[in-house]
């Protein structure tokens, strides 16, 4: 079992207000998922500029690492810390060599995501100990995803919560196991990704990330995960202007939408949205199994 | 309704709300404020007692219901009724997955659709859908009554027992050793005496059609031995 919450907002009035209502609804999915939780908050992005999310940087490293960064560019880099992540926003230009010192610096620190808009925090713990942590209830933006694990398929670590991020401004979260993600991952690996951990989500990030890289669609990629993908799932894929949800064709795991004039927004189980604005009036309803449903903002 | 007792589920937890309307005592009316969504409302209920749950059911809503009727004015989440013995469940709006599983008895009536495996392993409760039903309903549905006044998705009645299943709509496919069945004056009757028991009599019962078990799979056929 895990839990799933996402908003996608339509009305930028409540942008400010996004990382509040998220994290009330990931604490109430907390019963779904005590082990760890993570989330992604979309928003913020400004032409010609990158942001990166890393983790566990130890406090006396953190000199060497600001000056390891700007060394290679300059004074265009903003770092924010947030406990035990930060957030690196960079001239675009300057990314693969700022990716390629993080992978190399060592001393445990992790690479979490990338992209034009999306910062993503993940820890073990309470999803409400989580969100505290990284002042979840403090953060706007456009549009946010987040998890609470009980974990089936691999350790309670902090690389093993979700949201996984395996492409420029993608993330997956993911309810239900796979079974043929060793396989994938193999053939993956061939194809010349790279995987952190052991666990099955990351594989199927992983697929859909290598299949936009190859020029696809995200609804064409999640409509081939139907045929490659072999497990319960129910995923919720973020980019970097929208979301996108999938079920299996079993549809074991559970999947709620509300839409409003306001949001869209999306939950394991309906008590989620209970303290969402206008939800009295909302269209509330099933996402049907095989089918892909995606909100997007107008680019 | 006057005399109405209230449970404000803001004000209390949920197992004090569930013990007022297990009391053996319990009669009357009763309304529970403020459900958003919580699972394991008005369950096990044994008396002939009203309840209306306000707002949106989470899991299990009116599950093991014996004799009590019980209203809820919004959505239900994944198992409503399930196991119910008697009595009877209204959901004015949509049920979620396996929406009165197991069921021994008693009516669910479901205003708006109902997701999959409506009604998985029925045991002769009678459910009353007034829109469509998802994929696997009815599955080894074993008595009972389902009645889909809109569609059935896929597989459906799939390892059927003896529920009858009758569809006024499209069946986008039946399940293993499922098939159309001609309709009885019985059948008729039964299917009529159900939309009145739901207050859905604006369908005439010889708009649906009847699913039944062919029997092929759950009896023993010598033929297959070799296959155990």
């Amino acid at each position: 079992m895990c839990g799933i919450v996402g908003l996608f907002l339509k009305n930028p009035a409540l942008q400010p207000e996004l990382g509040r209502l998220t994290s009330q609804m990931l604490k109430v999915m907390t019963e779904r998922g005590p082990d760890s939780a993570g989330f992604a908050v979309y928003g913020g992005a400004h032409h010609g500029q990158t942001k990166i999310t890393v983790r566990d940087l130890a406090p006396e490293q953190v000199a060497t690492f600001e000056k390891g960064l700007a060394d290679i560019a300059g004074p265009g880099i903003a770092v924010i810390f947030r406990n035990d992540h930060m957030v690196i926003t960079l001239p675009t230009e300057h990314e693969k060599a700022v990716r390629q010192f993080i992978s190399s610096f060592g001393h445990g620190v992790a690479f979490v995501s990338s992209g034009d808009s999306i910062e993503l925090y993940k820890g073990v713990g309470l999803p409400e100990d989580v969100a505290t942590r990284f002042d979840l209830a403090g953060m706007g933006g456009t549009h946010a995803i987040g998890h609470t694990r009980m974990a089936t398929e691999s350790a309670v670590t902090t690389a093993g919560a979700h949201p996984f991020s395996t492409g420029p401004d993608q993330c997956l979260v993911h309810n239900g196991s796979l079974s043929n993600h060793n396989t994938l991952r193999r053939q993956l690996v061939r194809e010349g990704l790279e995987f952190a951990t052991e666990n099955d989500s990351e594989v199927a990030a992983g697929y859909l990330s290598w299949r936009l890289s190859r020029g696809e669609r995200l609804d064409e990629a999640l409509t081939a995960s139907l045929a490659d993908l072999d497990g319960f799932y129910t995923f919720v894929v973020g980019t970097r202007d929208g979301f996108a949800v999938l079920r299996d064709p079993v549809a074991c795991k559970p999947a709620v939408i509300a839409e409003t004039d306001d949001y869209v927004a999306f939950a394991s189980e309906y008590r989620a949205f209970a303290q969402l604005p206008g939800i009295e009036n909302a269209t509330v309803f099933e996402p049907e199994p095989q089918r892909v449903y995606h909100w997007e903002h107008a680019a | 309704m006057s005399n109405m007792q209230e449970i404000d589920l803001a004000r209390c937890t949920l197992r004090e709300a569930n013990s007022q309307l297990q009391s053996e005592d319990a009669t009357g009316a009763w309304a529970i404020r403020n459900p958003r969504g919580r699972h394991a409302l008005a369950v096990g209920l044994t008396t002939p007692i009203d309840v209306l749950i306000d707002g949106q059911a989470g899991y299990y809503a009116a599950g093991m219901n014996q004799h009590a009727n019980i209203t809820i004015d919004g959505n239900a989440g994944p198992g409503v009724a399930e196991n119910m013995m008697s009595g009877r469940t209204h959901v004015r709006g949509n049920a979620s997955m396996a929406a009165g599983a197991t069921g021994h008895g008693g009516l669910l009536v479901i205003d708006g659709d109902a997701g999959a495996r409506c009604g998985i392993s029925m045991k002769g409760i009678d459910i009353v859908v007034r829109g469509s039903v998802g994929h696997m309903s009815a599955f080894m549905a074993q008595s009972g009554t389902l009645v889909v006044c809109g569609d059935a998705g896929e597989a459906l009645g799939d390892s059927l027992y003896e529920a009858k299943i009758f569809v006024r709509g499209e069946v986008k496919s039946l399940g293993a050793d499922c098939e159309e069945k001609a309709m009885t004056a019985e059948d008729i009757a039964l299917l009529q005496s159900l939309l009145e028991s739901a207050g859905m009599t604006e369908y005439p019962a010889d708009s649906f059609r009847l699913y039944g078990s062919a029997r092929r799979l759950y009896h023993f056929h010598v033929d297959n031995a070799a296959a155990y």
